[in-house]
């Protein structure tokens, strides 16, 4: 299967300190992509680089084969991947159903057309009935799920998820895996995950790539970089399964 | 709705029975509503601080003011000319500012530096009359003429209204928009709406032309009223600021604000002035000072701005980025 997308030598350094060194690894179409890591790994670094919030000083970044390396995020969205922010940055005086058709509008060209499908990733994220309040007013979870919902309604073909389950309860994080699952199978949606909820890891990804001192140390099914014992030295150790 | 429509009427029907001195003040009213609507486009829409203003409105004056005492060009072709201008001189300032990452309150500086250079420089250019001033013929009671904006105070304050109402009608679309919708999410969250496909140099450049084309509207309509300018008027950060006093006090970001802002600001100067007059108190800035307390006033108690706060006493439904 083809790689949907490719990471190849990505090197960020910030002030000499290095959060990204020649990192690579591949994104096949229609599969779920954990990447993992201590803090300060360079995970979110990575993602900024794919993502274009900065360009990478070294390396190359593919969509379908075609380099997006360096473009501005707003082009790299047009390109086709949408993502969250681990921070979430709503519009907060908008109303939930603004944002979201800010999103739709990417694709969208009339207001009306984004409404509606704003309406329907709404409906489909379960915050349909929150859909008139401004987002600022949002509980952190709604506030999670409000990213996912403004990321997906720019119809991406590759979606970046930053730990859109830390600090929700178990309960939420269920019902999130099962959105984001169904979104894999039914709409052959491709994701690229940054997640610290190891449940959630195992459960939802195809393929884990590990992350240590902006370096890759590990890549492989869950299975196997679980039992690798670079990852359970370096992050996995105290951590229950 | 129904409010909307009586002040309509109200404002349709005032030179009938208001006296000149009435008329002048609702000018006046209406003349700040608008220019306060047009620089709410880039603060209130899209987060963009501008205190230089009057540079626009200068502009605008100064361009169509020329074209009228040198070539006899009336404003039916000179507001286009002064559009043009305006626009120019706000793609440049906001270039430079988006181009370069000035942001926010470094950006306003920026905005207020070329208001100044434009200030000292009229002062100096003599086709423009220099500092002592530019003046445009006064034709007398000639009847009226809207094409060259010559006329009674009746036609000034019309033009004025349908002005307001314009920029309303404007506004309105363009924040129903995709466009407004993108302004909206660039004025929120910068990043987050690049994340989303948003170009933020295009989005806050198209601002600023709107917003700049606008407001020398406003100065067009400024030089054939009063028939005079001075640079030190005209430019002044006064003058930027009182553009900027309506919108503030009556709602940032709001349809309504700018317009209720003018309604309240402009009529409690007045009332302020006559206060004065009549108690004979004769102390310099005591006008200021009373103008600086209700300011404040208004500023402590509704942040916001009083729309939303009415708005929703009114029990009218607050849309977010969209009230009335």
């Amino acid at each position: 299967m083809a790689a949907l997308l490719e990471v190849d030598n990505l090197s960020k350094r910030f002030r000499g300190l290095k959060a990204v060194s020649n990192v690579s690894f591949a994104v096949p179409e229609g599969k779920i992509v954990a990447l993992i890591g201590p803090n300060g790994a360079g995970k979110t670094t990575t993602f900024n680089l794919i993502a274009g919030v900065f360009p990478p000083d070294e390396g190359r970044v593919r969509l379908k084969g075609e380099a997006i390396t360096g473009l501005k995020p707003n082009r790299v969205c047009a390109a086709g991947i949408g993502r969250t922010f681990q921070i979430v940055k709503p519009f907060g005086q908008l109303s939930v159903e603004e944002n979201v058709i800010v999103g739709a509008l990417a694709r969208d060209p009339s207001v009306e057309a984004a409404r509606r499908h704003a309406r329907a990733v709404l409906e489909r994220l379960g915050l349909a009935d929150q859909a008139a309040r401004p987002a600022r007013s949002l509980t952190l979870p709604d506030r999670k799920r409000l990213e996912v919902a403004r990321a997906l309604a720019t119809r991406p073909t590759l979606l970046l998820l930053d730990e859109v389950l830390a600090g929700l309860r178990p309960t939420e994080v269920d019902r999130m895996v099962e959105v984001l699952r169904d979104l894999n199978r039914r709409e052959g949606l491709t994701i690229l995950m940054i997640e610290h909820v190891m449940r959630a890891v195992m459960a939802l990804s195809d393929q884990v790539v590990v992350l240590d001192h902006g370096e890759k140390i590990a890549d492989g099914s869950p299975a196997e970089v679980v039992a690798d014992p670079r990852v359970v030295e370096s992050y996995l150790g105290a951590e229950d399964l | 709705m129904v409010l909307l429509a009586l002040l309509a009427v109200v404002l349709l029907a005032a030179p009938l029975f208001a006296d000149r001195y009435v008329v002048s003040v609702l000018t006046t009213v209406l003349w700040f509503a608008y220019v306060g609507q047009a620089w709410n486009v880039m603060m209130g829409f899209s987060g963009l601080l501008s205190l230089g203003h009057a540079l626009y409105v200068g502009l605008g004056a100064y361009a169509s003011a020329a074209l009228f005492v040198h070539f006899g060009i009336g404003p039916w072709l000179g507001i286009w000319v002064a559009m043009l201008a305006a626009t120019l001189a706000g793609c440049f300032i906001g270039f430079l500012g988006f181009r370069f990452g000035v942001r926010g309150v470094h950006f306003a500086l920026l905005t207020i530096a070329f208001a100044e250079v434009a200030r000292i420089g009229f002062d100096h250019l003599q086709w423009f009359g220099g500092s002592g001033g530019f003046f445009i013929p006064v034709a007398g009671d000639a009847g009226n003429d809207l094409l060259n904006l010559r006329g009674s105070p009746t036609l000034f304050y019309y033009v004025i209204l349908a002005l307001v109402v314009g920029a309303l009608a404007l506004s309105r679309r363009l924040l129903h928009s995709r466009l407004g919708y993108q302004w909206l999410a660039v004025r929120e969250e910068p990043e987050a709406a690049e994340a989303v496909g948003v170009d933020l140099f295009r989005a806050r450049i198209t601002a600023v032309a709107v917003s700049s084309a606008l407001t020398a509207l406003g100065g067009v309509f400024q030089a054939f009223y009063f028939n005079n300018l001075f640079p030190e008027q005209v430019f002044s950060m006064g003058r930027s600021i009182e553009i900027i006093l309506p919108a503030i006090v009556g709602g940032i970001g709001t349809l309504i604000g700018p317009i209720l802002g003018a309604f309240i600001l402009t009529p409690l100067g007045e009332l302020l002035t006559f206060l004065i007059e009549v108690s004979g108190l004769d102390l310099p800035g005591l006008k200021q000072l009373f103008y600086g307390v209700a300011l404040v006033v208004i500023v402590v108690y509704r942040p916001d701005g009083v729309w939303p706060w009415l708005a929703r006493r009114l029990g009218l439904v607050r849309q977010p980025g969209e009230d009335a």
